[in-house]
């Protein structure tokens, strides 16, 4: 029982961790789509750059709708965004603090996307083998321009058949590899040199402004899941009492006499505290729109 | 009894991750059925459509519905849809809720077969290899074949050993193009869904955040209060035994007794407090009254002592408080329990 309620307050104050670990588990889940997806380029003339920009491009942006949608504080910073003012301010340092660490936390699974297919260079030599200069390969040299195309758009394609003992084709694969892993190392090397240098200045920088926007928006998170919470209980306790008086009622009608009524009575006093008075729908309603439209002051 | 209301606290505070959790599974257990099934096209010129396509959509309606019929939930939506008004109206924002978080939750495995079978490929290349554009990527006009007998021979592209064609289009430009578009329809589709729920979710605080907590806290009651009334039922019942088997067995003392010459016993202390927990209901025909009572005519959403039912249902929102709101509900607001 108290090893309940330690874990449930555990994940209630540490809800940055579960976040971290949600980013982590996402990128990891990153890499795994894109080892375990067949890539398998078209070899044809136009369709090439396409396929392999939109393998590039397309999964990352649904990566990072995903991270969106997993990530609960994404949803609670709407929330306090567009809630009515009522009684308490709002504060749009705290806002923005929750916006930019829910995109950071967002971009980590589109950037290994588009790392780890740099790094593999299977899209950038299919996006672009028809872009390569034929002067600089012998085997591409002498050919009519359309032949030269159509040549190579087929570099991707290992097995087939025009190419499959091609030593240039070797050669322009190996070329546009080599840019394509050199263009993921750079970009693996400019994050995190930036976010080095962006964690090591931020003291420097309106600490205090921070500290605050960050004790607030952990505040807001805990008190959402707080409030949800105490309406468990409370919906709870009046079903509770719901149904006893359906029973007492039957009682009436029956026209026997329920000697468990002086019992409930003391039971009733220390639930009548948790129910806190809201004993009807109608309050019920009453009490949840007034959490929205006006929040109590701090 | 705490520990056993601390767990049902937790599971029902983390309800959401709950169900989450279980969409995961299906979600898994789909792409995991999509592996294991042995695909096998016909390569019959019409045949193939009908397969391909047929694999690509009937097996996601089938989850779909496997989806609802799994989730304890529905049995719920169709009790409190199909009751009587009684002294409780009905809302139909809490159905519409109800309904709508259950199928959120059962289009995933759905989402997630269409998809793995679209980046698969094997579904679109067996559905429309047939429709390869053989003037631009292969030699239509050198074959010299009629329309049917080149249909013929494009249905056996995803069969590699019987596919008789080289000449008419390589099989391996035909596989890799048909691939291609349908790796490109597959990523086109899993964004568009993520767009979708993305949008979903995030449009929701912004028009009607009043109306979902409302929704939202109405949908857990009407859970909440079958499973109490349920556990209460159980209570009951269980009392009820105890009391029964114990008038029995005094019976028989009594009779015994009676022959014999011996006081009967008094009832021990455990059998007299089951007999109070029974709350009055005594016989099978009051308690089949109490039963029929619970689903023709459910107690209205009212509390107050006078257990009189005062005939607040649903549709009444706007009911003026009998006790004197403001400070118990800020109160209530402000209390914490960290």
């Amino acid at each position: 029982m108290e090893c309940f309620r330690m874990i449930f307050q555990y994940f209630q104050s540490n809800s940055e961790s579960v976040m971290n670990g949600i980013c982590g588990l996402l990128a990891l889940a990153s890499v795994k789509m894109y080892t375990s997806f067949d890539f398998s380029c078209p070899c044809l003339p136009r369709y090439n750059m396409a396929y392999g920009l939109g393998i590039m491009f397309v999964p990352p942006i649904a990566l990072f709708f995903c991270s969106l949608l997993l990530n609960r504080q994404s949803l609670v910073m709407l929330e306090e965004w567009r809630r009515p003012q009522g009684r308490r301010k709002k504060d749009l340092a705290v806002i923005r603090y929750m916006c930019s660490s829910i995109l950071q936390r967002a971009m980590v699974a589109p950037v290994v996307w588009v790392i780890v297919t740099l790094l593999d260079g299977k899209c950038l030599i299919c996006a672009f083998s028809s872009s390569v200069d034929p002067e600089n390969f012998v085997g591409f040299a002498n050919a009519s321009p359309v032949q030269v195309q159509q040549l190579l758009a087929k570099v991707p394609c290992k097995d087939d058949e025009l190419m499959r003992n091609n030593t240039s084709r070797k050669a322009v694969s190996r070329y546009l590899r080599c840019w394509s892993q050199a263009l993921g190392w750079s970009i693996l090397l400019i994050l995190i040199v930036a976010a080095f240098l962006a964690r090591w200045l931020r003291p420097c920088f309106k600490q205090a402004t921070l500290l605050q926007a960050r004790h607030w928006s952990n505040y807001i998170d805990i008190e959402q899941k707080i409030f949800e919470e105490t309406c468990c209980e409370h919906s709870r306790l009046f079903a509770h009492k719901c149904i006893l008086h359906f029973f007492e009622n039957m009682q009436q009608e029956i026209k026997q006499h329920s000697f468990n009524l002086p019992r409930e009575e003391e039971g009733a006093e220390g639930e009548e505290d948790l129910l806190r008075g809201i004993t009807d729908q109608g309050q019920v309603n009453k009490l949840l729109k007034m959490w929205y439209y006006e929040k109590p002051p701090l | 009894m705490d520990k056993f209301r601390m767990i049902f606290q937790f599971l029902q505070s983390n309800q959401e991750s709950f169900m989450n959790g279980i969409c995961g599974i299906m979600a898994l257990a789909s792409a995991q059925m999509y592996s294991a099934f042995d695909f096998n096209c016909p390569c019959l010129p019409h045949y193939n459509l009908a397969y391909g396509l047929g694999i690509l959509l009937v097996p996601p309606f089938i989850l779909f519905l496997l989806g609802f019929v799994l989730n304890n939930n529905v049995s719920m939506l169709a009790e409190e849809w199909r009751r009587p008004l009684g002294q409780r109206g009905k809302d139909p924002s809490v159905l519409r809720y109800m309904f709508c978080s259950m199928a959120q939750r059962a289009m995933i495995a759905p989402v997630v077969w269409v998809s793995v079978t679209l980046l698969d490929g094997k579904c679109i290349t067996c559905a429309f290899c047939t429709s390869v554009p053989v003037e631009t990527l292969g030699n239509a006009s050198h074959s010299g074949l009629s329309q049917g007998e080149i249909k013929r021979v494009l249905a056996r592209i995803p069969c590699k050993e019987i596919y008789d064609g080289q000449e008419l289009i390589a099989n391996e430009v035909a596989v890799r193009y048909l691939r291609c578009i349908s790796q490109a329809l597959g990523w086109c589709f899993v964004l568009l869904m993520t767009t979708l729920a993305f949008l979903v979710r995030s449009l929701r605080p912004c028009f009607t955040q009043a109306a979902f907590l409302k929704s939202r806290y109405w949908s857990h009651y009407i859970d909440i209060e079958r499973k109490l009334f349920d556990e209460m039922c159980a209570e009951h019942a269980r009392s009820f035994a105890k009391v029964c088997i114990q008038q029995f067995f005094e019976g028989m003392s009594t009779d015994l007794a009676a022959t014999r010459c011996h006081p009967p016993r008094k009832a021990p202390a455990d059998v007299r407090e089951a007999a109070e927990k029974l709350l009055g209901i005594t016989d099978q025909a009051t308690m089949n009254t109490a039963l029929k009572s619970w689903h023709r005519c459910k107690p209205p959403l009212h509390l107050h002592p006078p257990a009189i039912p005062s005939g607040n249902g649903w549709a009444g929102e706007e009911q003026p408080p009998v006790h004197p709101p403001v400070p118990r509900r800020e109160t209530a607001a402000y209390y914490s329990r960290v």
